[in-house]
């Protein structure tokens, strides 16, 4: 895809995110939560029945070797696109050590499957167009949940899509390396389902209203790895708590 | 997902807590930070036990009574509902909600084998500090966890942590107050759950 089309769409993206700023706190901002809580419930039982299970069998077949270098090539793969990310939020310097980790892992480290450039301190570090938006100013939005998506907010939503388009050895590929590149993400967010499978039952499968969970657990983590003050930290004192008989 | 200081500390702050009363203990960074490491070093030794879940989740309710502010995480759990509670409830609302506690993190602790925590640093806060350490896990990427310590009890304890940005004392009060919402607000009713959850 062109850079020409990039832009449009990310100007309408933008608009898009822009539209429906307003009040993310003092908690969260979630105007749609009866069609979320459908979709949590669909996608919970999307989780139940299928994502869950794959993880199972993929572990069952997979060893930790080959699951650690799907892993590794998905990251590799997916640097390009962050690279494009940290340049246009202008964080140059991270752009450049994660070029440098691209370069080195596709040789030294046999096409992505050895992660070397973490041994050589250049540890992973993954962004996304979200994550531009917000360095660019743009607000959260509203909390949603998307089918077979999960949770995100409009803001990220509007990434994930650019995201889609942004990663320059995506034009470069053949098809069938594209699908492969489609399978090996897909493999990799499975083993992770499985690899966290008690924490993940736990949110997702036992508590008392998981929606409610994963939407806290969600925001309060993107905003911490954005680096957005978490709204309870705005809480002068947390201490004002009557504890009496407790 | 975890907490806890050396016997020798642990009783030495608790001589401390007897001889002063509580406002005349003033906090000080270097005591919160000393809390919070002796806590992660329980914590670590419990992780290299390689013991069974029952064995750890033991491990960790101690290590909770000792270093928690069980009585501000319970009241904070519990939230507005609990002005309303008698205190026979307060009692037994703490006393479940802190076993429950320690069942549910300390069966995480498995996932952690071979892990571990390093104290990074400490801030301080308006009255209390913050003392992040980060979590070394093998093969992941480490993540961050912090600490929230006070001597509201008369010594340092932690009452919060954010597991990567994730308050878990919300996110239980969020999970409380399910629970409650799913019994009509009946705290017996809770109490009877809560001691089975988990």
């Amino acid at each position: 895809m062109g850079a020409g089309r990039a832009i449009s769409l990310l100007i309408v993206v933008a608009a898009m995110a822009g539209c429906t700023a307003a009040v993310p706190d003092p908690g969260f901002n979630d105007p749609y939560e009866a069609q979320n809580r459908r979709v949590h419930a669909f996608n919970t039982s999307v989780d139940e029945g299928i994502v869950s299970r794959a993880g199972r069998t993929y572990v069952a077949v997979a060893s930790p070797t080959v699951r650690t270098g799907v892993s590794n090539v998905a990251d590799t793969l997916s640097l390009p696109r962050t690279v494009v990310n940290q340049v246009l939020q202008g964080r140059l310097l991270r752009a450049g050590r994660n070029t440098l980790r691209f370069a080195v892992n596709a040789t030294l480290g046999f096409g992505g499957i050895a992660d070397v450039a973490a041994d050589m301190g250049l540890e992973h570090d993954e962004t996304d167009f979200g994550e531009t938006l917000h360095v660019w100013g743009v607000a959260e939005g509203a909390y949603l949940e998307v089918p077979f998506v999960g949770p995100t907010t409009q803001r990220d939503l509007a990434g994930s899509v650019v995201d889609i388009f942004l990663n320059p050895l995506d034009p470069r590929l053949e098809p069938g390396q594209r699908r492969a590149k489609l399978a090996l993400r897909v493999l990799d967010k499975v083993g992770e389902r499985a690899d966290y499978a008690a924490s993940i039952d736990s949110v997702l499968h036992e508590s008392a209203d998981s929606y409610s969970q994963v939407r806290l657990m969600y925001l309060q983590n993107r905003r911490y790895e954005l680096g957005a003050t978490p709204p309870e930290a705005v809480d002068a004192d947390p201490l004002a708590l009557d504890t009496e008989g407790f | 997902m975890t907490f806890p200081l050396s016997r020798r500390t642990f009783c030495t702050l608790g001589v401390a807590a007897f001889a002063l009363p509580a406002q005349a203990f003033a906090l000080t960074d270097g005591e919160a930070r000393r809390l919070v490491q002796t806590l992660v070093e329980e914590i670590n030794g419990v992780i290299d036990s390689g013991r069974p879940e029952s064995a750890m989740i033991a491990a960790f309710e101690s290590i909770f009574a000792r270093y928690a502010d069980t009585a501000y995480v319970a009241a904070y759990a519990l939230g507005a509902d609990g002005r309303s509670a008698t205190a026979a409830q307060k009692r037994a609302f703490s006393d479940a909600f802190n076993t429950y506690v320690a069942r549910k993190y300390g069966r995480r602790f498995r996932e952690f084998e071979g892990g571990r925590f390093e104290v990074q640093g400490v801030r301080a806060q308006n009255n209390y500090f913050e003392v992040p350490t980060r979590v070394y896990l093998r093969g992941e990427a480490p993540f961050d966890v912090t600490f929230l310590v006070s001597d509201r009890a008369g010594r340092p304890l932690f009452f919060n942590m954010y597991v990567e940005g994730v308050n878990m004392l919300l996110s239980e009060r969020t999970e409380i107050g399910a629970m409650l919402d799913r019994r009509g607000g009946n705290i017996d009713a809770l109490i009877a759950d809560l001691r089975r959850a988990g």
